[in-house]
């Protein structure tokens, strides 16, 4: 029975990570995106296109959050872009234990994205490969990569999804 | 033809556009929304005396690899045959017009039409026909149908650079004469060691192609559109600049080097451009930093063959961008990202960092859709309105050619575009 309760623990913490990833970013609370990542965590948006191809090349590459951070304040101060929001909608949890304290995960995800005309379109269709390790902090992504199966992207891309 | 009067292919007259002059200085908007302008630029234009970027040599390492493309709007297939030369034909069987290859990448001996099983060769030629002989000898193919003559529609292929161009016409001059000396030697700036393909990002535009094929051709826009290039002195006006066109008018290439500017971006601030974001700063800056791997300093490279290729170097990232036309109202860009066989894992790595700055989410270019976009909403509808494209009009040509704002270079492509159109 111990052995069920645990588990269910730690889905529900890891669920609960992904739950805080998407509010931050849903939410325009996007300076906080950064702090659910290890300092040295890497963040990717790739095609999966590439990806089936073993090639490495995408279209958001963060290497630490420094890197994450300048994301954010271009998007803050010097991108120009069409006002947007994202609402994220995943399914399909599921996890591996590598070792007690790092986790692979991956999950479905759709953004549908709502411009200023009011339309709202479904803009990105992907999957997570993610890698979390526990930290003092609590579960924090190592690695996050978001493969996308839409094979274009409409217009430009300067929220991460 | 008359004002705004064209002949299409069957002989009948059709409403197209108007330029009010002949020096490209005025774009009439029905150009970008125009039905039957798209239709024509496909038969003038996309199946006319110029030869379209289809693929990198290394997206095809090994024979019976393939590519689906397209050409304006038809799609073609780029093969690499049994001997290592590329071949390209029209994806459409030569029996019923189906899409033959359905697959955006492969390798494959034979293409196989799943309607009825035709099959073909890397090249395009026809190798079976199921039942051709009929079954039991009964309603077959008549006697005289020869597979020689049945095979894929076959453009005619040349590369340069290790860059494959195709062409439909037969009246398209060899490669090596359209790009011309002023292109080549952009070409084979990037072309010196063998290339790797590092893989491609897609974006799509609810605008027209050509609103794109002018912004490639206009530097005015770049440290005013793009915070990035003039906040982090990756392009500022005054910096050292150069530029170059075809005879026709139709590629251009322009070429920025590396100035200090011990202003700080005066000329950007007393201007008050609000796009000069004075106190941004980065964090990480290996994003920005050049790994000096060319040693004339230039950066960006920004290179234009007419009419779906841009060959660009910005900092160590390296991609050919392909614009394809889809519909009067869209157009496709795919970036194809390359490095080099030999790149030590640092400057590979540098390649991906640096992905960054271009793409679809491409730090300082991400506005440039917008951009077309932005045209495409503000001219829906007008009737007869033109834009303006006067700046260095009254520049000599070498002025013009050496100013980082001049629009010359896209007077140049419309007076290109009309002649190819008859406009």
């Amino acid at each position: 029975m111990d052995a069920v309760l645990a588990e269910m623990l730690l889905w529900f913490e890891l669920y609960r990570l992904q739950e805080n990833y998407i509010d931050v970013i849903d939410s325009d609370r996007l300076e906080a995106w950064p702090e659910l990542f290890t300092a040295d965590g890497v963040y990717e948006i790739l095609p999966k296109e590439n990806v089936d191809l073993g090639l490495e090349i995408g279209i958001m590459h963060c290497f630490g959050r420094p890197m994450m951070r300048d994301r954010i304040v271009s998007l803050r101060k010097a991108n120009l872009y069409e006002p947007h929001t994202y609402r994220h909608l995943t399914s399909g949890l599921t996890y591996t234990r590598l070792d007690s304290d790092t986790i692979a995960m991956q999950s479905n995800y759709v953004v549908v994205q709502t411009l200023t005309d009011g339309e709202s379109r479904l803009y990105q269709a992907g999957r997570y490969y993610d890698r979390v390790i526990r930290t003092d902090e609590g579960w924090r992504y190592q690695h996050k990569r978001a493969v996308y199966d839409t094979s274009r992207v409409q217009t430009l891309l300067v929220t991460p999804v | 033809m008359g004002e705004g009067l064209s002949q299409n292919a069957n002989g009948s007259l059709i409403q197209t556009a108007y330029f009010p002059r002949r020096d490209g200085s005025r774009i009439p908007y029905e150009i970008y929304t125009s039905p039957a302008i798209y239709r024509l630029e496909q038969e003038r234009i996309f199946h006319g005396p110029v030869w379209s970027f289809v693929a990198l040599e290394a997206e095809l390492p090994r024979p019976f690899d393939y590519k689906s493309t397209f050409v304006g709007d038809t799609p073609v297939v780029v093969t690499r045959a049994e001997d290592g030369q590329f071949a390209a034909w029209v994806n459409r069987c030569a029996h019923r017009g189906a899409i033959v290859c359905r697959h955006a990448r492969g390798n494959a001996r034979t293409h196989i039409c799943v309607y009825h099983q035709w099959s073909y060769d890397p090249r395009g030629n026809l190798r079976g026909v199921p039942f051709r002989n009929g079954v039991n000898r009964r309603a077959g193919m008549p006697a005289d149908f020869d597979p020689v003559h049945n095979g894929l529609e076959k453009l005619r292929l040349e590369t340069y650079g290790q860059l494959i161009f195709a062409t439909f016409s037969d009246a398209a001059p060899p490669l090596y004469d359209y790009l011309g000396p002023q292109m080549r030697p952009g070409l084979e700036r990037l072309a010196r060691k063998p290339m790797a393909y590092l893989g491609c990002v897609r974006q799509y535009a609810r605008a027209n192609w050509k609103l794109y094929s002018e912004n490639v051709r206009d530097p005015y826009h770049a440290s005013l559109l793009h915070a990035f290039f003039s906040t982090f002195n990756l392009i500022r006006a005054g910096m050292r600049f150069d530029s170059v066109g075809s005879d026709d008018g139709l590629h251009t290439w322009l070429r920025y080097f590396h100035t200090e500017d011990t202003s700080g971006g005066a000329a950007y601030k007393s201007a008050q451009v609000s796009s000069f974001k004075e106190g941004l700063r980065l964090e990480d800056t290996s994003v920005l930093e050049p790994s000096r791997e060319f040693a004339d300093g230039m950066s960006p490279h920004i290179q234009s063959i007419f009419p779906q290729a841009v060959v660009t170097q910005i900092q160590n990232s390296l991609a050919i961008r392909q614009i394809l036309p889809k519909g009067p109202d869209h157009f496709e860009l795919i970036f194809h990202f390359f490095g080099y066989e030999d790149d030590p894992p640092d400057l590979r790595m540098k390649r991906i960092k640096q992905a960054n700055l271009v793409g679809p989410a491409g730090l300082i270019s991400m506005e440039d859709t917008l951009a077309t976009e932005l045209v495409r909403g503000g001219t829906a509808g007008g009737i007869n309105p033109c834009g303006i494209v006067d700046m260095g009009l009254e520049a000599s040509r070498e002025d013009a050619d050496r100013s980082d704002v001049s629009e010359s270079h896209i007077r140049d492509f419309w007076r290109g575009y009309q002649k190819l159109m008859g406009l």
